[in-house]
């Protein structure tokens, strides 16, 4: 199955900059950023489409990297976390998450980062409850969400959307 | 969200017990942290297991030429070629009789669903995928054993020769029957607990490599660096052969304290000397990945007529799965803790573990410490409403108080704030809200916990650590502890810039390296600020001590007339800078650093009835409470808001505190609501993660956290450990709110909408 799959060439726009890689037509969207594009950022903690820890954003849209084919992708454009801070300052709301303890071990922040972006930049009203709702796909083992929360909220109420 | 209370007078701190925000969590945001499974070595294969489908059966053939006959196979290792391949067991098994070994590849027998069976190296993954699905390996089915009190009957089908009891503790304190004779009231209940994962987000994973001194390497998601002699006996190398590196991990809550990727790795590094990489997959580290044990719980209990306890009658039973891992330690700390918070002075607990053919159960955050609290609060509470009095009430007046011994014997030599626990949730929980609907009803919850912090006074426990000074005066900390993701290394920089007057930018910590920085034991049990935090504490005192004395040979000065603030130290004639301190010392035979090691409080083992002085370091107490609104059509439980304190000594980070604190309320909230492991005679049913219901953020309440400070703890600064203990009360917290709210309480966990419907229903048929 490996050599019959063959390669394919896929050009994604990441963070702005256009990146060609060469993988098989099966791989995903978040192997081909770990591994064509090392996007190390994009985490892999179920491969199933539950945890969200792979959550990117494709042509605006929260999409995990794990259920998405990098080919159904090519020509798109894709954000990643690494594009929200301005080389060493943290954005606004990578800001909120810092003060309010909003990343313990990180593991989900990633992710979590994007889902939260998607929702400042929708327009729609920011709530605790809002904000719990659209951030239900993003799993955090260590925070218990408080402090994300309360980071999305304070973000929202300083009109960031990053 | 956080009220701190400080109520006890002491010294003034700079750094310590101020919310510094964490560094380590500045790069995280930024993306940059590589965590084990993102680092890539260049020619590496990479490396997985051939695990067993079956949970019980001889292993009558075993063939990798198919396997190894695929392009990119590089190799496929039995447990024959594993040059050591049985891991010693050193839990707390029954006295006089040893313990079985685990293997690192099972050879002739299987035990459970999901062990390894095989390890196939491959130069990429899919030849890995290939090649795995290739090894043929033959079983013939034996029987089954899934429940651990059939396990434990004379004719249950053996998981190890011998039988099945793993292990087995006894308490026997007062006069257990005299006291239930002469009792006004007596309350019994039967209490069951899950099996529950871990599920951290971030799955096992790490790399290995060779380097030019011959020795293995590994950076690997670990809890336990140390692992590295274990590591080093599997591949038939001195100690000192192996090297294992820590870095930030994605979660631990005690699931990496056993090895995980480690021996493969090494196996395979040396195997092919080539670098190898391992990571499980989600669903291999659902179905095979050691859990948390499931219990059965029966409680008798007497009281006087005015609520005050006068004996507990406890029968445990909890299921070890396949292999003994830390079951018995576990079974140790269930015992201990059996009886909660509260002076009983007639006490009998009788508790067993049992090998079955279920996933092996191991550390899990609350360690033992956990499942008693659902039975124990039950229980006071059915003693508070036998007697018609007040349930806070109650538990008041049999709180532990200081100088108090438990069950097993140990005196608590700090405050017990409890009392004060209780009274701080039940003023910040706030009004009833309204039900929203007429079908649905609100309850209010209150449960308290107890739970030890630090190892067992026989495992002679202690930590290591070097900190010293650059010329340019900023501060550098050595000590080999494994941060999980819960600020380990942060509080670490933070008690050397108290210590030393530095800002906290002006400190690195270099962590958890088993080569290159001194030991400092594992980040588990709630010990690694106690114990790393006392070793940097003093290994930062002694250098304040040098400084001193290096100006004092500089300048002539008495050590007296000298002190260390912030700037560096001053003198009769002004400042020293500490850039310049360090050249005085260097220039006067002071050495600028200092590595110190801390001892924790040691005992001899506990016999297998225990009663002994010294058992843990130390304890940390808490109280939670919630709201919860119950469904009376679907039984499906929903809570509203919540609140936790605890009462930590004194918080070196009182951000770190509260995040600890939350994260563990909502890991509690999944325990109680939701989370289960599923079999079917053995076989492990949660094989993928949307299977498996860790709470979302849209499941979970507002949380609210006290953080209490008695002043009173033995880790730095007079703090407690703090890590598992607020996973302890939730359970029953919410339990006690749903009863609360529909006048009947589950007792058994998770507490899914069906059985609470079913209790609903029951109780409307009496
Ligand atoms: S890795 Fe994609 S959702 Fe979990
Ligand atoms: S911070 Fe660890 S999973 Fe969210």
């Amino acid at each position: 199955m490996t050599e019959a799959m063959g390669s394919v060439e896929t050009t994604i726009s990441l963070n702005g900059a256009q990146v060609t890689g060469h993988a098989p037509a099966d791989t995903t969207l978040l192997r081909w950023l770990r591994e064509q594009a090392h996007a190390y950022e994009v985490k892999e903690g179920c491969n199933e489409g539950t945890c969200g820890t792979c959550t990117v954003l494709v042509d605006g849209r929260a999409t995990t990297g794990c259920t998405t084919l990098a080919v159904q992708v090519a020509g798109g454009e894709v954000e990643t976390s690494v594009s929200l801070s301005d080389g060493d300052e943290l954005s606004p709301l990578q800001t909120r998450f810092w003060e309010a303890g909003a990343a313990q071990c990180g593991f989900c922040t990633q992710g979590m980062l994007m889902s939260a972006v998607e929702l400042l930049r929708s327009g729609d009203e920011v709530t605790p409850t809002t904000v719990r709702e659209h951030l239900h796909g993003n799993l955090c083992r260590c925070t218990g969400y408080q402090a994300i929360v309360d980071a999305v909220v304070r973000a929202a109420e300083e009109g960031a959307t990053r | 969200m956080t009220d701190t209370v400080r109520d006890h007078v002491r010294r003034p701190t700079r750094v310590v017990n101020t919310s510094v925000l964490r560094n380590d969590a500045r790069e995280k945001l930024l993306g940059r942290t590589r965590y084990a499974g993102d680092l890539d070595v260049a020619g590496q294969l990479h490396a997985r297991l051939v695990r067993s489908p079956v949970p019980s059966a001889r292993i009558v053939a075993k063939d990798a030429s198919a396997a190894l006959a695929i392009p990119g196979v590089v190799a496929v290792l039995f447990g024959e070629d594993v040059p050591n391949n049985e891991i010693p067991t050193n839990t707390a098994g029954i006295k006089g009789r040893p313990l079985p070994p685990s293997w690192v590849l099972a050879t002739d027998r299987v035990r459970y669903h999901g062990e390894p069976v095989a390890l196939v190296v491959a130069a990429n993954l899919r030849a890995l995928a290939a090649g795995e699905a290739a090894v043929e390996v033959e079983y013939d089915l034996l029987p089954v054993v899934s429940d651990p009190e059939r396990a434990l009957e004379p004719d249950g089908p053996e998981v190890h020769e011998g039988g099945n009891l793993l292990s087995q503790w006894e308490i026997d304190r007062g006069d257990v029957d005299a006291a239930f004779a002469d009792a006004d009231v007596v309350v019994e209940g039967r209490y069951e607990a899950q099996v529950v994962d871990h599920a951290y987000l971030e799955p096992e994973t790490g790399v290995g490599w060779l380097d030019d001194e011959g020795v293995i390497n590994i950076r690997v998601s670990t809890q336990e660096i140390e692992h590295y002699r274990r590591i080093a006996h599997v591949v038939g190398l001195t100690d000192s052969k192996v090297r294992v590196q820590a870095p930030y991990l994605g979660g631990g809550f005690g699931g990496k304290e056993d090895m995980t990727v480690e021996p493969y790795i090494a196996l395979a590094v040396q195997r092919t000397g080539r670098p190898v990489k391992m990571t499980w997959t989600r669903q291999e580290s659902l179905t095979a990945r050691a859990k948390r044990h499931p219990v059965r719980m029966s409680y008798r209990t007497a009281a006087t007529a005015d609520g005050r306890l006068l004996a507990h009658d406890i029968e445990v039973v909890s299921d070890a799965g396949a292999y003994p891992l830390l079951s018995g330690f576990v079974l140790l700390y269930i015992t201990l803790n059996a009886a909660g918070p509260y002076r009983c002075d007639n006490v009998r607990v009788r508790s067993r573990a049992a090998y079955t053919n279920n996933t092996p159960g191991s550390a899990f955050r609350g360690f033992g410490g956990m499942q008693p609290v659902l039975g124990y609060e039950a229980q006071i509470d059915k003693v508070a409403d036998a007697t018609g009095r007040d349930r806070v009430e109650v538990r008041k007046r049999n709180a532990f108080t200081a100088g108090d011994r438990i069950p097993a014997g140990q005196r608590i030599d700090t405050a017990v704030w409890l009392p004060q626990c209780i009274d701080a949730v039940l003023e910040r929980i706030g009004p009833r809200p309204e039900p929203s609907s007429p079908d649905h009803r609100v309850g209010l919850g209150l449960a308290c916990n107890v739970q030890p912090y630090g190892r067992v006074a026989w495992m002679n426990d202690s930590a290591s650590a070097w900190v010293g000074c650059e010329r340019n005066g900023d501060v550098v900390v050595r000590c080999g502890v494994p941060d999980v993701g819960g600020g380990q290394v942060s509080s670490l920089a933070q008690i050397a810039a108290e210590v030393l007057h530095v800002p906290m930018d002006k400190v690195t910590v270099h962590f958890g390296d088993s080569a290159r920085t001194p030991l400092a034991g594992r980040t588990t049990a709630t010990r690694q600020l106690y114990m790393s935090g006392n070793a940097v504490l003093a290994a930062a005192r002694v250098l304040r001590a040098r400084l001193v004395e290096g100006v004092a040979r500089g300048s002539g000065h008495a050590e007296s007339a000298l002190t260390l603030a912030e700037g560096g130290v001053i003198t009769p004639d002004g400042v020293v800078p500490l850039a310049e301190v360090v050249m005085m010392c260097l220039a006067n035979g002071v050495a600028i650093n200092a590595m110190e090691t801390y001892f924790a409080p040691t005992g001899p083992p506990v016999a297998q009835r225990i009663d002994a002085e010294r058992i843990v370091p130390d304890f940390t107490f808490g109280a939670h409470a919630a709201y919860v609104e119950v469904d009376t059509r679907t039984g499906a439980v929903r809570p509203l808001r919540y609140v936790a304190a605890h009462d930590v000594g004194r918080a070196i980070n009182p951000a770190s505190v509260r995040g600890q604190i939350e994260g563990a309320v909502v890991q509690g909230l999944g325990y109680a609501l939701s989370e289960r492991i599923v079999y079917d005679e053995g076989v492990n049913l949660t094989g993928a993660f949307y299977q498996y219901a860790v709470p979302t953020a849209a499941d979970c309440p507002e949380i609210e956290v006290v953080v209490l400070e008695s002043g009173e703890g033995v880790g730095p600064f007079n703090a407690r450990g703090i890590g598992e203990p607020p996973i302890g009360p939730c359970a029953a917290t919410i339990a006690s709110a749903i009863e609360d709210a529909v006048g009947v309480r589950p007792t058994t966990l998770p507490m899914l909408a069906e059985r609470v419907r079913a209790c609903i229903d029951e109780r409307a048929q009496s």
